[in-house]
């Protein structure tokens, strides 16, 4: 019981950590992506449709985070290239995103795949309550992998210097002789990519079929993350298995009978966010560690 | 590859152009991506953007569609121009219905000569209250208000899905998640032009829709209240040297356009519905943000930019119809539309040139660079 509870608080938290690790990055060079929910969704009709047409699973996620990276690009092309708000820009990613998905999804309702299957690490997966940890799927080993290079590249690598400094201050990054806009691009593409390998987890692992708008706010969610875990990488894993906590807690709420109505138990995910964000909203930009110049244009001069 | 130059000043065809243009160029993507999809794109196009205008019934509900937009437009226009970000309309439409269902379910009979306006005034503080949260926290902690206000619609959701299927579903609807009906005097009754008759479902809100959106626009660029919210937005600086005060600022455009997006919904529901049930609004909230950045923010525009918006999902009605394509196809023409919007303000304000030089040096070293 508590060994299927814990499994599913680990599945659900999966998604929020691969988009939330990409968006995490995007922000550290400055640009604010709030099409990540798009993104999400393309990277799931797409991971759906190459897995049924492959029946590869593995494809699939390529096919995920290709389709996150393209749209992702689309993004970039505005807000670098045109210099486009930021803002506007993300929401436009996102309406374009869940009409695209549900246009190029529509032949695929009601399909069923089969999706990745489980890892089970022999032995280890025996060990009582920790085993669950040992009996998951290879993209959740991957997703904490990717945790683990990102927080590496970012604070100890040349390149997570560039792209940090790009985000806090890209005139002087401009000045050193780094291209900002070119770093912004590749960022906001790897985000791109995680968010389509997120949106592809939800078919693939979660629930075997397609829907519109599948993803549920869960890009939201990973927005939310990126501030909660203050811009760093392995603190988006304790926020999203919260999550993933609060989210479950209304299956759990349901099987036991609880006298509240289901209504308010699929509310605490969403109440969760809000709370969150006030609590880490306390104090000034620079305090709660967002990048300097988040979601400001830079234009580089001649 | 491309350089962007600030311009020294904006010419005035630019803001009339770049609209034109974004629709145009909008249609000819949208009829590639038809093509791409396997469909006739001339037919589609004819079906998505001409069709529903051939009939007169259809005009009306154009009007019918438009009147939500319009209404929830003119209230964004006001926070979009003050910097503030609400894209929780959808969920503040949703508390509005709330509010104004509440007054028509249970206002006693004696009372019912004062219906309407007691709802509207019911549907415009629910859809203030739910705007209140994100403006308080952002005041007052500096919270992210996107996130908060889009939170809210998710919640705003659950909550109208908890009242119909509970407390306030009709005993007799079988176990529908139904309300019972509205009494005759909490509904807005169809419009009846002169000559013409009725058209379509066309309905008195859209007297108020065209009011509201008059109303914006003489606060918005004659009162020294818009004048206020512009200053916000455009130099945040110069307001604060000038004295307004950003949380003023904030509380008003919010409430506002919560209010407004409250409104929006009583309108809907008592309208065409006629009683509360799950699902009250195709989106109008989000729509809602399209059609303020269509008009430029402009409150003036905001009812051209909603007949146009509104068209779009008239015709993918009839496209569904016709000839089988997904309605979601609008959504994909929105999301291009806001792109298009987006790049033309960016031609308004920039010069954009290639930068020759750097393409040849590129050609020469042969590396291809963003």
């Amino acid at each position: 019981m508590y060994d299927d509870l814990l499994l599913t608080v680990l599945l659900t938290s999966v998604p929020l950590i691969l988009a939330a690790t990409g968006e995490l990055v995007v922000e550290r060079s400055g640009v604010l992506n709030l099409g990540v929910e798009g993104m999400m969704l393309m990277g799931a009709v797409a991971g759906f449709g190459v897995t049924s047409l492959s029946a590869s699973p593995y494809f699939g996620m390529l096919g995920g985070a290709t389709a996150g990276a393209v749209t992702a690009a689309l993004f970039g092309f505005f807000v670098l290239g045109l210099a486009t708000n930021q803002v506007a820009t993300g929401l436009a990613l996102t309406i374009f995103g869940t009409g695209l998905s549900g246009l190029i999804g529509a032949p695929l309702v009601g399909q069923a795949i089969d999706g990745l299957p489980a890892f089970i690490v022999p032995v280890l997966s025996d060990i009582p309550v920790v085993g669950v940890l040992f009996s998951l799927d290879v993209l959740a080993y991957v997703s904490i992998g990717l945790v683990a290079s990102t927080s590496f590249v970012l604070f100890r690598t040349r390149l997570g210097l560039v792209i940090r400094a790009v985000g806090d201050n890209a005139t002087s990054a401009h000045a050193l002789g780094y291209s900002v806009l070119k770093v912004r691009f590749y960022a906001v593409i790897f985000g791109g990519m995680m968010a389509g390998l997120s949106g592809a987890y939800l078919p693939l692992v979660l629930t075997p079929h397609w829907a519109e708008g599948m993803t549920a706010g869960r890009g939201w969610i990973a927005l939310a993350l990126v501030v909660f875990a203050s811009w760093q990488p392995w603190r988006v894993v304790g926020g999203a298995v919260l999550f993933g906590g609060v989210t479950i807690m209304q299956l759990a709420g349901q099987a036991r009978g609880w006298s509240v109505s289901p209504q308010f138990l699929s509310m605490l995910p969403y109440l969760a966010t809000i709370i969150v964000l006030v609590a880490m909203s306390r104090g000034g930009r620079a305090e709660r560690g967002a990048p300097a110049q988040l979601g400001r244009i830079f234009l580089p001069p001649r | 590859m491309i350089r962007l130059s600030p311009r020294q000043n904006v010419s005035p065809n630019h803001l009339l152009l770049v609209p034109v243009l974004s629709v145009l160029l909008s249609i000819c993507l949208g009829g590639m991506i038809f093509a791409a999809l396997g469909y006739n794109a001339l037919e589609a196009l004819y079906q998505f953007f001409v069709a529903p205008l051939l009939r007169p019934d259809q005009i009306g509900n154009l009007f019918v569609k438009a009147c939500p937009l319009i209404i929830i437009g003119t209230g964004l226009v006001f926070c979009y121009r003050a910097n503030i970000w609400n894209i929780g309309a959808e969920g503040q439409l949703i508390f509005g219905a709330l509010g104004a269902g509440w007054i028509a379910l249970y206002l006693p009979e004696s009372w019912h000569f004062m219906m309407l306006p007691l709802m509207i005034l019911g549907g415009m503080i629910g859809g203030a209250l739910l705007a209140a949260v994100p403006a308080f926290l952002k005041t007052r902690f500096q919270t992210n208000e996107i996130l908060v206000s889009l939170m809210l619609t998710y919640v705003a959701g659950l909550v109208i899905d908890w009242l119909v299927r509970g407390p306030w579903r009709d005993p007799l609807s079988f176990g529908f998640p139904l309300t019972p009906y509205y009494p005759d005097a909490a509904l807005i009754g169809k419009l009846s032009l002169p000559v013409i008759g009725k058209l379509g479902q066309l309905h008195w809100g859209i007297l108020i829709a065209v009011g509201i959106s008059a109303l914006g626009w003489f606060i918005l660029s004659l009162t020294l209240a818009g004048f206020r919210v512009r200053v916000s937005g455009d130099a945040p600086r110069a307001a604060r040297f000038a004295g307004f005060s950003p949380t003023i600022v904030t509380f008003s455009v919010l409430l506002v356009s919560g209010a407004l997006a409250g409104l929006a919904g009583m309108v809907e529901v008592s309208a065409n519905i006629g009683q509360l049930q799950p699902h009250i609004s195709f989106g109008y909230g989000f729509t809602a943000i399209i059609v303020a950045f269509l008009a430029r923010l402009n409150p003036a525009a905001v009812i051209l930019a909603a007949l146009i918006v509104a068209l779009s999902e008239l015709g993918g009605d009839s496209a569904q119809i016709a000839m089988g394509i997904p309605k979601v196809v609008t959504g994909v023409f929105k999301g291009i539309l806001l792109f298009m919007l987006l790049a033309g303000e960016t031609i308004t304000r920039y010069e954009l040139s290639l930068d020759m030089r750097m393409i040849s040096r590129k050609m020469s070293k042969g590396d291809a660079d963003v």
